[in-house]
């Protein structure tokens, strides 16, 4: 009986915070690149325990995301593929980077370890358009003097969903090859070589490449990480040798310039020391002018908390934070949210 | 007279109200199975005021035209219309006999005690989500498959004019076949489990009479159970072959997503569902949505013959058995 009547009690309190938070509380709903999604919900959940604010993230991919705010349907969209500034000023939207992420080269060739194979942007390019069919291919081999090389067909392990992770990685392989631009292209689906194999997702290119022998692919770091895939060693253009990480991504964050409309600089091919070449960010876009000014701030409060609390979660997932001087251009931007 | 009119004018209020209700309940389903005609119509209409930028563009050549290159905007329908053919019907080559055998042993040969476990079992693996199967085949099956089959079957071959071509290329697994193997196991328990009611329906009197006259079992299936159930049997493998044709998750999982007619079965290619599954998400505006709708379109009618080939198949059953 007791317990029953505290039970009814604690219920009642319950029930009657829960109403009055929600009376208080700004819900918020996002959507878009499918990328970020990780980080944006462990931001959320976070945010939500310190402020009671609810953040609502979908994961649609990213031109659902432009999509989406374009349609007004959602208070904030997401994207990989920055929009272009004349786009920005013609709607009227605000478009700032929250996280950065690089994507990296794994292989999948028996006898070779991680980090042991040195590649340069054109011969991975050849690679990847399938001009190069063999991993004994004299080009590999001039790369990597004292490496035993197989004699075995090259696979190229790609993404059979459109995607922000191929818009990416296509840039920075057009940048370094025009065969490369011209065989395949750059944009989120592209025309990969007769020898190619799709994967849905980062974890179905991460799947082939372990699956199939003789694999090279492209997927980010965090899912490269987690399925502790063999990376190669890859050329940036200050001519080092890198083995990709979170500094190398955030170095090559450090060596961009970020003031310019959109805040959105090409982070691929940085000619700092240790950058990682194939870096790219995330970015949201916001009305100027949004209807509801309460929700407005919403957006704008989720994410300066974010990016200042947020750092080591996004860490954890495999992302790399923006710098600190970064971070207080995008505040500054994040004031013409209104 | 009051007492004698009094009893006929209840029992024509109680007609009445009897028509009224029945008028009513014609109605209301009428409504239901308009609205099942409108969704149809709705759907097909749509998809064709989506794809019309793609037909103004390309014209009818769209069908027939071997190209998918999303960066340069140039979409053709072949690829992926040879894919999803090409997988479904080597999903029946291997399905259509494999469910023969269950639904016969099901029927005339397995034991009594087993028939109820087995047919549970059968109708179990027909409610398995799609997902799973695209998980197990990419996961499980493909590996196994590129390591101990696919090298089999090229040594096999050898050297074989025209044949060796359907199993060139790279033993990697997954491709075109092992879509079609994988296809084939989901098709398997709705083709079987048809066969086997269809079946069950052949009235007993017959096949005893059949042994009777000293038949055996092959010859009472061939004489006696088939003629008699023909319609059902091809019901049934139409009914395996839309699913086949209209997969999705699975066949995303291991056909490897690659635009293109390569000749070899081992090679990775692409289906209808599994291109809309993978690029609908990021399409850009335009002509890659809108042939991602001409897709849709395309799918739609293939189907519609399908299925318009099994009624013209059945009812000429059905003028046959009337004979």
């Amino acid at each position: 009986m007791n317990t029953q009547r505290t039970l009814l009690k604690l219920s009642t309190l319950v029930a009657a915070m829960s109403l009055s938070l929600s009376a208080l509380a700004v819900d918020i709903t996002g959507a878009g690149a499918t990328f970020p999604y990780a980080v944006y919900t462990k931001w959320a959940e976070a945010y939500k325990a310190a402020t009671g604010n609810q953040v609502n993230y979908q994961g649609i991919g990213s031109s659902g995301g432009v999509k989406q705010i374009k349609a007004k349907t959602v208070e904030f969209g997401g994207t990989d593929a920055p929009v272009k500034e004349s786009d920005l000023d013609a709607a009227g939207l605000v478009q700032v980077p929250t996280v950065m992420g690089g994507v990296t080269i794994v292989i999948n060739v028996p006898g070779i370890q991680s980090g042991k194979l040195k590649l340069d942007g054109a011969t991975a390019a050849d690679l990847f358009r399938g001009a190069i069919k063999k991993w004994n291919d004299p080009a590999i081999a001039k790369l990597n003097p004292g490496l035993k090389l197989p004699d075995l067909a090259v696979t190229v392990a790609h993404r059979s969903d459109g995607s922000g992770t191929t818009y990416a990685f296509s840039h920075y392989m057009a940048k370094q090859s025009m065969s490369f631009m011209r065989d395949v292209g750059a944009g989120n689906t592209v025309n990969w070589p007769v020898n190619g194999v799709g994967g849905k997702g980062n974890p179905g290119v991460a799947a082939n490449v372990q699956k199939i022998a003789g694999t090279i692919g492209y997927v980010d770091i965090a899912d490269a990480m987690k399925n502790k895939m063999n990376f190669v060693a890859l050329k940036n253009k200050a001519g080092n040798y890198i083995v990709p990480n979170q500094d190398a991504v955030a170095d090559a964050a450090a060596g961009a310039n970020f003031k310019v409309k959109g805040m959105a600089p090409d982070l691929l091919d940085q000619s700092h020391k240790n950058a990682w070449p194939i870096t790219s960010a995330t970015y949201i876009l916001a009305y100027e002018k949004g209807a509801d000014a309460s929700k407005q701030k919403g957006v704008v409060d989720f994410f300066t908390w974010s990016l200042n609390n947020g750092q080591k979660m996004a860490e954890d997932l495999g992302f790399v934070p923006l710098p600190a001087n970064v971070v207080k251009m995008v505040e500054a931007e994040m004031k013409n949210i209104k | 007279m009051s007492e004698a009119t009094t009893p006929v004018d209840v029992h024509a209020a109680q007609v009445r109200k009897f028509k009224l209700q029945d008028m009513f309940f014609h109605q209301v389903t009428l409504v239901f199975a308009f609205i099942v005609l409108a969704a149809l119509v709705g759907i097909l209409i749509s998809l064709a005021i989506e794809a019309m930028p793609v037909f103004r563009e390309f014209g009818l050549g769209f069908l027939w035209t071997n190209v998918w290159n999303v960066p340069e905007d140039q979409y053709g329908a072949l690829s992926a219309i040879y894919g999803t053919v090409v997988t479904s019907v080597i999903a029946l080559i291997i399905a259509v006999p494999v469910s023969f055998g269950i639904a016969l042993f099901l029927t005339e040969t397995c034991p009594v005690w087993l028939r109820r476990p087995l047919g549970t079992a059968i109708e179990l693996l027909a409610g398995v989500p799609s997902i799973i199967y695209g998980i197990w085949g990419l996961f499980v099956f493909a590996p196994l498959f590129a390591e101990h089959v696919q090298p089999y079957l090229q040594e096999l071959v050898g050297d074989t004019p025209i044949i060796s071509g359907w199993f060139a290329g790279p033993p990697i697994g997954i491709g075109i076949l092992t879509a079609g193997i994988v296809l084939s196991l989901m098709v398997i328990p709705f083709v079987a489990s048809v066969m086997r009611d269809v079946f069950e329906t052949v009235p007993p009197q017959l096949k005893e009479s059949a042994y009777g006259v000293g038949c055996t079992t092959w010859e009472v299936v061939t004489n006696i159970v088939l003629p008699y159930t023909r319609v059902g049997v091809i019901g049934g493998i139409m009914l395996g072959l839309g699913r086949a044709l209209g997969e999705t998750m699975a066949v995303t999982f291991v056909i490897g997503n690659a635009n293109r007619i390569v000749g070899s079965l081992f090679a990775p290619g692409t289906s209808i569902a599994s291109t809309l599954a993978n690029e609908f998400g990021e399409a850009d505006p335009g002509l890659h949505i809108s042939s991602l709708f001409a897709l849709g379109l395309v799918l739609f009618i293939i189907t519609f013959i399908v299925l318009a080939i099994s009624q013209w198949l059945i009812k000429r059953g059905i003028a046959k058995q009337g004979i």
